[in-house]
């Protein structure tokens, strides 16, 4: 891996472990992500993942371990305990597993919470009303129209986001991540419920988000023909523990992570 | 043919369920037993044709649900009479204009001479409409369930009560101060709820309502206990005197401006960052946290400022009364406020207004029919919860205006 030592490093894991009362959801996982990389962690139904990007995006505070962020052009922080809407500030954005829309509001408002953390309007000026605000709320309609836009939803903006399908929403889901400006984004399982040909449209979003607007990308992801196209580097979680990482080539070829698969299919 | 047999049913049904009630009568003077059986035949016609509405009506609506479901283009849908409305700005204005003029109006239309009862009701009624559009800011737009909201109320008018009565301070000096001390409150009570919710949250502000009741009971010395404060001063104009029908008047002006005020104000925040940041917060928790929305200061300034209209809107209440004591802050009330929010439609302003209209004029006028009050009440309850449990107005949507043309180029500088 010398090739990504090279660039920088954005986020550091070390020794992440989570404890839910006797359960040891995450037992000791490190990961590293770099600038420009898209990484999978893939793993068995209950492996941890889902907790793992909770502990990182502060949703749950891990028992031990070290999450550090290396935000580009800003301090590294270590993030443990802090509250989420704080290290979405900082520039991780995440999209959930069970969608987590709100189904009351339009699709376009929907995105433009994603704009809160980088507007600053507060009561007194919301009511005064004034230049400043109205060129603050126009430049938060136009960014996230322009987000529809770039995942194929421009058409619905107006609609409420209850009335999409489920591949909709997952789309939505990760326009509303990027207009909160990270310089990380964590998709959990972006393709579940998707048909092939949604699922085909999503690598090709993915790929164009990492290269167009300069975001490096953590999914998880149970769909491996997605997994093995885009991701550079894959990690891969059985009972909490890390079992191996490495290229798609060398995580098909690795025998405990076939065994892990393998075995899941045996006592399904 | 379904429907028939089974209303058919439920007359019989009725017909042996009301025997013992409306056909048997004990004649207490003679002593003997009345058999009225032309009631019975009433009751099961009643039930029936009752039952086969019912029936007909579920159906209509389950046909309908189904056919907004099927529907593959949601856009194309007719959209609801508030949405046309709200969409179409020349309309909107133009009913604005007309509510407002009628709203001037009315006091000069509806009273005469010594005669101004339509306007005191007016202005009970307007001061619900505030309050209820206070609570639409905490429990419609951010989710906060409060059913302690006329604590706060309690709090404004207890603060003019106790101000002009202590310190001789005048009505618009205490104005601002019982709105002040209403969000004061609210912060207080804002900080140690801001982690629960829904079921938790409501009792605690229950118990903040109780609570803020028994101390204005018990503490007489300060609160005057269960009497109440007396001779609290109507509002003043410059110092000039004012007959009862003028001050009636004058005093439905203010209410209706803090009306005005507060329309504004809710409007323009529901359609800020702020608003969207409550809507967000109502709808999931963890998401709009995920966000980057600041859980804790969003919900206190919701809870504060909704507890800001309560205050603001308590001093006019005092000085409208000119007497109040604990009983006119009761769980009843909070109740009441929660219904106008709730059948008006969550958040929704328009709905909020005609539901506190609503809510506090049939009673008023339906005072003829005392004895069913709260039975009509009971049954527009549970028919909304039925058929329209969104609320009177819901559905709205705010259509934004955005550029639809491309700006791949100029993105790449965000
Ligand atoms: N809040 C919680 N309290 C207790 N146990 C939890 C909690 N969240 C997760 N767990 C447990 O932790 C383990 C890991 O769950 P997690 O959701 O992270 O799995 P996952 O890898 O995302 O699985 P899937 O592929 O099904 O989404 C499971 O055994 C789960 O029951
Ligand atoms: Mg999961």
């Amino acid at each position: 891996m010398a090739a990504s030592n090279e660039r920088k490093k954005l986020l550091e894991v070390s020794g992440l472990t989570m404890d839910f009362g006797g359960l040891r959801a995450i037992d000791n996982v490190g990961l590293d992500i770099f600038e420009g990389e898209i990484v999978a962690l893939i793993g068995p139904n209950g492996a941890g993942k889902t907790t793992f990007f909770n502990c990182v995006t502060g949703i749950y505070e891990p028992t031990q371990g070290d999450v550090k962020i290396h935000p580009p052009g800003g301090a590294t922080r270590r993030i443990n305990g802090m509250k989420p809407n704080r290290i979405t500030a900082l520039g991780m954005a995440r999209t959930f597993q069970n969608i987590r829309l709100f189904p009351a509001m339009t699709v376009l408002e929907n995105v433009m919470i994603g704009r809160h953390c980088r507007t600053h309007t507060g009561i007194v000026r919301a009511i005064l009303g004034g230049a400043a605000t109205a060129r603050e709320e126009k430049e938060s309609v136009d960014k996230s129209y322009q987000l529809l836009k770039k995942v194929g939803l421009a058409e619905v903006a107006d609609e409420f986001s209850r009335n999409l399908s489920y591949g909709a929403q997952r789309r939505l889901e990760i326009a509303r991540a990027l207009a909160t400006d990270p310089f990380l984004l964590l998709l959990d399982e972006p393709a579940a419920g998707m048909n092939p040909q949604e699922t085909h449209e999503l690598d090709a979003l993915i790929t164009r988000i990492r290269d167009e607007e300069k975001v490096a990308i953590l999914l998880i992801e149970h769909d491996m023909k997605l997994v093995m196209n885009i991701s550079d580097r894959i990690y891969v979680m059985e009972y909490g523990k890390e079992i191996a990482q490495g290229t798609p080539q060398q995580i098909k070829e690795n025998p405990k992570v076939i065994e892990a698969y393998l075995g899941e299919e045996a006592h399904a | 043919m379904t429907h028939l047999k089974r209303s058919l049913g439920i007359g019989l049904w009725f017909m042996f369920l009301t025997l013992p009630l409306m056909v048997v009568r004990v004649n207490t003077v003679s002593s003997e037993v009345e058999w009225r059986w032309a009631n019975l035949v009433w009751a099961g016609l009643c039930a029936f044709a009752i039952a086969w509405l019912w029936q007909f009506s579920i159906e209509r609506r389950a046909a309908k649900r189904a056919q907004v479901a099927a529907d593959a283009h949601p856009q194309k849908r007719k959209p609801t009479l508030a949405q046309r409305l709200a969409d179409d700005p020349v309309l909107n204005r133009r009913v604005l204009l007309g509510v407002g003029l009628l709203a001037m109006a009315f006091p000069w239309l509806v009273s005469s001479g010594q005669n101004f009862y339509h306007v005191n009701v007016m202005v009970s009624a307007l001061i619900f409409v505030v309050l209820g559009l206070g609570l639409n800011i905490t429990v419609g737009l951010a989710g906060l369930l409060d059913l302690g909201y006329i604590a706060f109320f309690a709090v404004g008018a207890y603060t003019y009560a106790l101000l002009s009565k202590n310190f001789d301070l005048g009505f618009w000096t205490c104005l601002p101060l019982g709105g002040v001390m209403g969000m004061l409150f609210g912060i207080v009570l804002g900080f140690p709820i801001l982690r629960l919710r829904g079921d938790y949250l409501a009792i605690v502000t229950l118990g903040f309502a109780s609570i803020t009741k028994i101390v204005l009971e018990n503490w007489d010395t300060v609160f005057g206990g269960a009497a109440g404060i007396a001779n609290i001063p109507r509002p003043d104009l410059f110092g000039i005197e004012l007959d009862g029908r003028q001050k009636a008047i004058y005093t439905y002006y203010i209410v209706l401006a803090l009306v005005a005020l507060t329309i504004v104000v809710t409007n323009r925040l529901k359609n800020s960052r702020v608003g969207r940041a409550w809507m967000a917060l109502r709808e999931d928790e963890i998401a709009s946290v995920a966000m980057g929305v600041d859980m804790a200061q969003t919900k206190l300034s919701a809870y504060a400022l909704g507890a800001f209209w309560a205050g603001l809107v308590g001093v006019v209440f005092a000085a409208h009364n000119s007497f109040i004591n604990p009983d006119s802050f009761t769980f009843m009330d909070s109740a009441m406020i929660l219904a106008m929010v709730v059948l008006g439609g969550m958040g929704s302003i328009l709905g909020v207004i005609i539901a506190s209209l609503a809510l506090k004029l049939m009673p008023e006028y339906l005072r003829a029919f005392a004895e069913y009050r709260m039975l009509v009440f009971g049954a527009v309850m549970v028919l909304m919860m039925i058929f329209r449990p969104q609320g009177l107005i819901n559905d709205m949507r705010r259509k934004y205006e955005y550029d639809t043309a491309d700006k791949e180029d100029t993105d790449g500088g965000k």
